[in-house]
């Protein structure tokens, strides 16, 4: 009885605290400024830096307008679904005055004063500076303003409870601005200030713990994301020809290089976004991420002769035509020996590419690649796999390839493909 | 080689490369010319058939791959005297003008019907985005397909 009477008092008093610690008042609502209220070079400024901040490829869902949510973000406590960022004044943010827009970048708050989960990536978003964020703003709210209602998150149920990401906030949210490194040039400081703030690319390049928070022992080592590897952005970084700042920031303005090969998975709406960033940001971008994969690798040459069999007949008879051809990047096929996919540590994109193919960003011109998903089997696919291994990466055997492929096809019926 | 297809729900034994398109063998060894060759690159879809309800570039897939599995193409839609709901609703609409990616359309429209037996527009777009159709026919190939799923659905209540 009396031990009863404790634990209720204890859960009482973590609530309470919770409640407190998770309280923020609303900010009030304002009538909804008129887009002629914003200075024209302002919101010239903020399209640049959502394309950096890539806002678009998680507030669209498939097909539906730009900016008006409802995307599903997967985790692995649940569907969290993007919301409409439009300024529309009842379903979107038309009625966010700049000093609410600000707390939500900052503090991971929302007007109404709700915690917001971080699938919001505001543990990046938290060192934007204001005058960043004063232009995103302005971008934002001279958007077309789209009637869209929020969709509802199908996460574990007692995470429903918002008060309890103060809790998480409590253990892994640091706020607070970008510190600059001295040590270093302003191009790198402005090219690690995107990197790590608005441009969030942690969110994806390292790995997580079990309560979701980045890893940051392991920051740009690589993690799995909606079904695809995004590859370390450190000395790791599997590519055959280690990555330049050069080839970075021709990659980041095209989506594709002629030594690496096309950008796939969710990394595709990050590049097509990233053409509408500014020559001098994308510049920066390549010089900090340059510095970090920063590889003195030297490139094999060292490869074993092909050996003949079912994976080297799929080969010729499927892929030869193009990744041997002679059309160039980014319509003709890359030769395998320049693929990542082929070089990682785990075949899981190469699978992906192969069943998919590569589509392009909706609405733009670039590579496609037939998918095989339909045609080949799980044992053809294996073959065909372990021949580009062996065939054109001077790495050792994939051990877990039946195993991924299942996976990766299971992904890919229940829609996970996140392309 | 010797290998041996299903087309159509017939057999058919194959003497080829193994390493052959199953496009060539539809149209120069089992006479099914309803397949097109456009670019030979699995980037039209013109020569698309379905494989075991999947939709497939036919022109890149090498027969070696299909000992065993179940291959459909426009003919097995239907005949002249009995067409399919998808053949009847395309010459309903007059949905091919110079019909060349028509029979392409056609299979992937075959496979995404019979996942999804009452697709919305959106549904259509999406699946048929892997097809090209060059003069112009687009609305009345989406429309064909709409009409279809109907057809589709007063033949199976009959």
């Amino acid at each position: 009885m009396r031990l009863g009477i404790l634990i209720a008092a204890c859960l009482l008093i973590a609530v309470a605290g919770l409640l407190f610690l998770s309280s923020h008042a609303e900010i009030p609502p304002i009538s909804q400024p008129a887009a002629s209220a914003f200075d024209a070079a302002l919101v010239a400024r903020g399209a640049e830096l959502a394309a950096i901040g890539n806002c678009a490829v998680c507030h669209t869902r498939q097909g539906g307008e730009i900016f008006a949510g409802a995307r599903a973000v997967p985790t692995p406590f649940g569907a969290i679904y993007s919301t409409n960022i439009t300024p529309d004044s009842r379903t979107g943010i038309g009625r966010w005055s700049e000093a609410a827009f600000q707390r939500a970048m900052h503090e991971g708050v929302n007007r109404a004063g709700e915690q917001l989960y971080p699938a919001f990536p505001y543990d990046h978003f938290t060192q934007v500076t204001d005058d960043d964020d004063r232009a995103l703003y302005a971008y934002l709210m001279t958007r077309e303003p789209i009637q869209a209602p929020a969709a509802r998150n199908k996460i574990w149920f007692p995470l429903k409870f918002r008060p309890l990401i103060a809790a998480w906030k409590a253990l892994y949210f640091k706020t607070g601005p970008y510190r600059a490194d001295i040590s270093q040039s302003s191009e790198w400081n402005r090219g690690a200030y995107l990197a790590k703030g608005l441009g969030h690319c942690g969110a994806c390049h390292t790995a997580r713990n079990v309560l979701g928070a980045e890893r940051t022992n392991q920051s740009y080592a690589g993690a799995r994301v909606e079904g695809w590897d995004a590859y370390a952005l450190n000395h790791s970084a599997p590519a055959p020809v280690p990555w330049t700042s050069q080839s970075l920031q021709k990659y980041f303005e095209t989506g594709w290089h002629v030594q690496h090969g096309v950008a796939r998975g969710p990394m595709a709406g990050v590049t097509a976004d990233l053409a509408a960033a500014s020559k001098a940001d994308i510049h920066a971008l390549a010089v900090f991420i340059g510095s970090q994969i920063n590889s003195t690798r030297v490139v094999a040459t060292n490869f074993s002769e092909k050996q003949p069999g079912l994976g080297a007949e799929i080969y010729a008879a499927s892929c030869s035509s193009c990744h041997d051809g002679t059309r160039a990047l980014p319509f003709g096929g890359i030769d395998l020996k320049l693929s990542t996919a082929v070089n990682a540590p785990s075949p899981r994109n190469l699978i992906n590419v192969t069943l998919l193919g590569l589509s392009t960003a909706e609405g733009r011109a670039g590579a496609i690649m037939p998918g095989f998903d339909g045609a080949i089997s799980d044992v053809q696919l294996a073959a065909l796999l372990e021949d580009l291994r062996a065939g054109y990466s001077d790495k050792a055997p994939w051990r877990e390839l039946p195993e991924e492929i299942q996976a990766a096809r299971r992904a890919i019926k229940n829609g996970n493909e996140g392309l | 080689m010797s290998i041996r297809l299903n087309v159509n729900g017939h057999e058919h034994q194959v003497t080829a490369d193994p390493q052959t398109p199953l496009l060539y063998v539809l149209r120069n060894d089992l006479g099914l010319n309803a397949a097109k060759f456009g670019c030979g690159l699995g980037q039209c879809g013109s020569c698309t058939v379905v494989i075991d309800g999947e939709a497939v570039f036919s022109c890149v897939t090498p027969i070696m791959l299909l000992q065993g599995r179940r291959i459909t193409t426009v003919e097995g839609l239907g005949s002249i005297e009995s067409p399919g709901p998808l053949q009847r609703s395309f010459i309903e609409l007059q949905a091919a003008q110079c019909g060349y990616c028509i029979a392409g359309m056609m299979m992937r429209a075959y496979a995404l019907l019979e996942k999804n037996a009452s697709p919305t527009d959106a549904d259509i777009r999406r699946s048929l985005e892997p097809n090209l159709c060059r003069c112009g026919t687009h609305m009345r190939i989406l429309a064909a397909v709409k009409r279809a799923a109907e057809l589709r659905q007063v033949s199976a209540f009959r």
